[in-house]
């Protein structure tokens, strides 16, 4: 007891010994040493998990980066029965989707955002359209993708037909479709939060010179949170890269490069999800982690793209 | 030059049912500084954001009574060109931090939409400088962002900003309590400086201030305007009990 006090640092020895609660805090060194160990062991565990996962996709699939090499990414032939492997089908087709949904997803989130963030800020309608908006983030893919062939794909068979494309209903833009819809939650509450963000005497600011709430939104909020509202398109760019099941119900599942939106091809994660059951040769087995290994350096070159923007475009102050 | 410019009739202020300014009238003239002071939570803040309808902002304030500006009823023109009329400087210097020097001045051109010729837009950059005094320490960094400036300067580039509305009048919320006693006198200089073109309404903490610069002094007291009148008048001979002891430091 005597030795911690002096060990604390805790140089009041003339203290009295009528008020010992206060000072005497037992053992607090040590038990402030486990808790950090605690903490720093799980931070440690986590580095491991992730050098594992990266490590061992690296290794499985060395079969596969010896035998095809470069060609692997730019082969346009996926043949299990021959033994071919080229990834650049569904390269394109992750490329093509990850864009269409982007593309749809945007318009939609860019807007709810605004209308959170700057019109209805608070009352019933702004808590119900969060909470909707909330809830589309939390239905299963499966259901997605349920919905998807029995709403979506009819309606894209008829528009199909119209263009006197072959009417598959499944492919790239009915995936891109639903895969749009499911990633406006992540990208419309980020931009909500920016946007609420900004400080409320810059607008005060630009409202006194007469603007108007549009002028407002359009040269003093947006352009103060244009690298957050950019930070949630890249993360929802990022969920809709890898997201697989309702991709691989609603795609078509067709091994080849995709002609046009309308036809049918394949995903990165939904290949992956088709065929990792019926692999059975080293090889195989080899070329789809060695997809996984692409997916995951997508995954990371986008997130890093992602924070080099928000730090060139931040605004510093 | 003489005159009345912006009169309030009866002004009530409500913020849902509580009353923060209560039936005040008041005259203020042109080509002047107004100082308004009071204790705080006295309505100061609350009455200059109606004479430039940046009230209605908030959803919950109300507003009873008339204001006239140039004698026209100032709460039946659109709030827009009101203003674009009336400028404001807030207490925390806030230059848009997305914009260059430059674009800061012009902004309220920009925001609403004014194109110019590039060479009007230099001249108004300029000027505008001018008049707020801080020309002479931007001129060669008008393309950099206004944030690396010192609260000082961003202060007087938040008054460029406003003056280049070319405003009849400007409104201060207490524009220097957040500088230090230099900045603080450059601003107070700048505004006796500029009285010669637009009408000045300050609000302010600070006696000495109001003292060194107002024409005019009124006294806001829970809500209500209890003393208004030539500054030299107030300061040595108050009419009202409540001023006389915030005038000898008894209270806020
Ligand atoms: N946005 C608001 N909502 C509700 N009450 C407010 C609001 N702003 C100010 N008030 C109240 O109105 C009164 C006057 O405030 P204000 O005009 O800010 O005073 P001052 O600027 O003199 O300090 C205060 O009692 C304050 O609490
Ligand atoms: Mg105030």
């Amino acid at each position: 007891m005597e030795n911690q006090y002096l060990n604390s640092g805790d140089k009041n020895i003339g203290v009295e010994k009528s008020t010992p609660n206060i000072l005497h805090k037992k053992n607090w060194k040590l038990k402030e040493k486990i808790f950090k160990i605690v903490l720093l062991f799980a931070g440690v565990t986590i580095l491991l998990i992730i050098g594992g996962i990266i490590l061992s996709l690296l290794f499985s699939s060395i079969p596969s980066l010896k035998k095809f090499g470069f060609s692997f990414i730019i082969g346009n032939e996926w043949d299990p029965v021959n033994e071919k492997y080229g990834a650049l089908p569904f390269l394109i087709g992750t490329a093509m989707t990850g864009f269409l949904a982007l593309l749809i997803s945007l318009p939609f989130s860019f807007s709810i955002s605004i209308l959170l963030g700057e019109y209805f800020k608070k009352g019933l309608l702004s808590s119900f359209i969060k909470t909707m908006t909330e809830l589309l983030a939390g239905i299963p893919s499966v259901i997605y993708g349920f919905w998807g062939l029995f709403f979506v794909v009819p309606i894209i068979r008829n528009v199909e037909m119209i263009f006197g494309a072959i009417p598959y209903g499944v492919g790239i833009l009915t995936a891109s479709i639903v895969l749009g819809i499911m990633i406006i939650p992540y990208s419309a509450s980020i931009g909500r939060e920016v946007l609420e963000l900004v400080p409320n005497d810059l607008k005060e600011a630009a409202y006194s010179l007469g603007a108007t709430r549009y002028e407002v939104i359009k040269t003093v909020s947006i352009p103060y949170s244009i690298s957050g509202i950019i930070a949630g398109i890249i993360l929802s760019l990022g969920r809709a890269l890898g997201e697989t099941m309702a991709v691989t119900m609603l795609i078509g599942n067709m091994n080849s490069i995709p002609e046009n939106i309308f036809a049918p091809g394949q995903t990165i994660a939904s290949i992956i999800a088709n065929q990792f059951n019926e692999a059975n040769n080293e090889l195989h087995i080899s070329a789809m982690i060695e997809l996984g290994l692409l997916l995951l350096v997508m995954s990371a070159i986008i997130n890093f793209l992602g924070k080099y923007i928000i730090k060139k475009l931040s605004v510093e102050g | 030059m003489e005159g009345t410019i912006l009169t309030t009739k009866d002004l009530f202020v409500y913020y849902d049912t509580k009353c923060a300014v209560n039936n005040v009238n008041i005259e203020f003239q042109k080509n002047k500084i107004t100082a308004i002071m009071g204790p705080s939570g006295c309505g100061k803040t609350t009455l200059l954001r109606c004479l430039n309808r940046i009230h209605e902002l908030n959803p919950s304030a109300k507003v009873e009574g008339k204001i006239l500006l140039h004698g026209e009823d100032l709460l039946a023109i659109d709030p827009i060109l009101v203003r674009r009329k009336v400028g404001m400087v807030f207490q925390r210097p806030n230059p848009f931090p997305t914009m260059s020097i430059y674009d800061n001045v012009i902004s309220g051109y920009k925001l609403n939409g004014i194109r110019l010729k590039k060479s009007e837009f230099d001249e108004i950059v300029e000027d505008s400088l001018k008049k707020a005094a801080l020309w002479k320490e931007v001129q060669h960094d008008l393309h950099k962002r206004g944030t690396f400036l010192s609260g000082g300067q961003q202060q007087r580039l938040c008054i460029a900003r406003a003056l280049a509305m070319k405003p009849d009048v400007l409104l201060l919320d207490e524009p220097t309590s957040a500088l230090d006693p230099i900045s603080t006198s450059h601003i107070e200089e700048l505004l006796v400086e500029l009285k010669k073109t637009v009408t000045i309404i300050i609000v302010t903490h600070n006696l000495a201030q109001a003292g060194r610069i107002s024409d005019y002094t009124s006294f806001m007291y829970l809500g209500e305007l209890v003393e208004f009148g030539a500054t030299d008048k107030v300061f040595t001979n108050p009419q009202n009990e409540q001023t006389e002891r915030f005038l000898t430091g008894k209270f806020g």
